[in-house]
């Protein structure tokens, strides 16, 4: 079976380091822009960036609507950081548009401006014993989760990984670590929903 | 465990504004403006570089009232410059949290020999370069991120052009460099020889490259990007033009599709008859008036 296409929606924020970190965890990665390149992938994964620039350009140029329609069909989707932003549902004490993926709410910067970025060893029992060299940059945390979300990390008692469905959300950057763990989360998240998606159509 | 202030999150911090556009803001309601049309992060400043041009006299850091009404106007990052050499100013600005600190040739320079130590700070420092071996002298003292400088308030593209080239140019001619010619490549620019090494070996800089100085157009910032930048500066280019809120959105679409000319062409289109910001003859300034040069 041929690997994974996984885009790394590429609008603006830290890209090429998700699209390497796939191609490690041995995927393919193609940069997502358009249309046409968000149709061809198995998967998207929202990188680290600005969300009120991204959620702009989602609106601007028509990729917000198609996206949504996309995880709701059961893309798996996976946003880091500024990418959990754009898919929670809600941002706590602001009013910005979000695409309402997953029923969080964020609160952006939480863990405080960039002399509060850290690296923290974080315990995610998921991916074993091991700590995972967790980065959190201008972070932020989760605040509420849904009935349907399950939290998969703390830090200091405040959410900052879920996943719910094939929707995973994560307040740092794995991307920026050689630790190939949380990619290769996401990965059997996609051969989950591909093997969901086969028996669908064989049976029909 | 916890770590603050690593290389890892000072340089993360570039990362995460990769593929954007970074304005110069004077007041909260222009880094509002600028927030809104999609800018990844905000330089507060008193006066934009053509004014700094136009007035004269010595530009220091700018009051810190300011800066913190822009900082709780906007949840974009928000950077602040700081005179070449000058840790005491970068001491006050880390200490009122300010994101990034931009070590600026556009500010009269305070030490003639030295930069700042900037591995000494948790804030992140940018500076800028004109080549490579100022780019890599900057990484050594510390600096997260680079810009090529180009001419600050000038409204020209060409010397943001030479730089950005400059740059690009000498780390592609690195990594064909036989191994042998690397020490004498690193003593001819200037540069630490392990740094060269990485990028002889990489391809890269270790460290997020923007360009700067000239930039005023939707069609420059889509030429900067596909000569190899990875996001924008404007400074004087948004606010200096006849319809910043126009200027702001075309130039961040432009940034991001820079490589469909049909998307650049409706960034182009949005501005109607709207001027650029005036631009300058280099050629015509006096070797006096010359931003980049300051600091090496």
């Amino acid at each position: 079976m041929q690997a994974h296409l996984v885009g790394v929606l590429a609008l603006q924020g830290d890209v090429a380091e998700h699209a390497a970190a796939l191609e490690r965890a041995g995927a393919r990665a193609a940069a997502v822009k358009t249309l046409a390149d968000l149709e061809r992938v198995d998967a998207l994964v929202i990188p680290g960036g600005e969300s009120t620039t991204v959620v702009r350009l989602l609106d601007r140029f028509g990729l917000a609507e198609p996206i949504v329609a996309r995880v709701k069909a059961g893309m798996p989707l996976w946003g880091t950081c500024m990418g959990m932003i754009v898919a929670a549902r809600e941002v706590a004490g602001m009013e910005q548009p979000t695409l309402g993926l997953i029923d969080i709410t964020v609160r952006r910067n939480a863990f405080g401006r960039q002399n509060e970025s850290a690296e923290v060893a974080l315990a995610i029992p998921a991916l074993g014993e091991q700590p995972f060299p967790a980065i959190f940059i201008r972070a932020p945390w989760i605040e509420r989760v849904g009935p349907s979300v399950e939290l998969l990390a703390e830090r200091d008692g405040h959410g900052v990984m879920v996943r719910s469905g094939n929707v995973l959300g994560t307040s740092f950057h794995p991307e920026l670590t050689g630790d190939p763990r949380v990619h290769a989360y996401f990965l059997s998240m996609i051969d989950k929903a591909s093997a969901h998606v086969g028996k669908a159509s064989s049976a029909a | 465990m916890e770590e603050k202030g690593t290389l890892t999150v000072k340089r993360g911090l570039a990362q995460m504004l990769k593929g954007g556009v970074i304005m110069d803001v004077v007041t909260p309601e222009q880094a509002a403006i600028a927030q809104e049309a999609g800018a990844v992060a905000v330089m507060a400043l008193e006066r934009i570089p053509a004014e700094i041009r136009a007035q004269g006299g010595v530009a220091r850091m700018s009051s810190l009232e300011l800066i913190s009404g822009i900082m709780d106007a906007v949840t974009i990052p928000v950077m602040a410059k700081v005179r070449i050499g000058h840790f005491a100013e970068a001491q006050v600005l880390q200490s009122i949290g300010v994101d990034y600190i931009d070590e600026s040739e556009v500010l009269t320079p305070a030490d003639d020999l030295y930069h700042v130590d900037k591995h000494a700070f948790t804030t992140p420092f940018v500076c800028g370069a004109r080549d490579l071996g100022e780019a890599l002298r900057r990484i050594t003292e510390g600096a997260a991120m680079i810009r090529s400088k180009g001419e600050a308030g000038s409204g020209n593209i060409v010397e943001a052009v030479r730089h950005i080239r400059a740059i690009k140019d000498a780390i592609a001619t690195l990594t064909t460099a036989p191994k042998e010619e690397l020490v004498a490549r690193a003593r001819d620019i200037g540069a630490s020889y392990e740094l060269v090494r990485e990028i002889a070996e990489t391809g890269r800089l270790p460290v997020v490259l923007f360009c700067a100085g000239g930039v005023s157009t939707p069609a420059d910032a889509a030429l900067m990007m596909q000569l190899g930048a990875e996001g924008i500066f404007v400074g004087s280019g948004i606010f200096k033009s006849k319809d910043p809120k126009r200027f702001a959105r075309a130039i961040v679409d432009a940034t991001t599709h820079y490589n469909d000319p049909k998307i650049v062409a409706d960034a182009c289109r949005s501005l109607g008859t709207a001027d650029a910001m005036p631009g300058i003859d280099i050629r015509k300034l006096a070797e006096s008036e010359l931003l980049a040069t300051r600091g090496n």
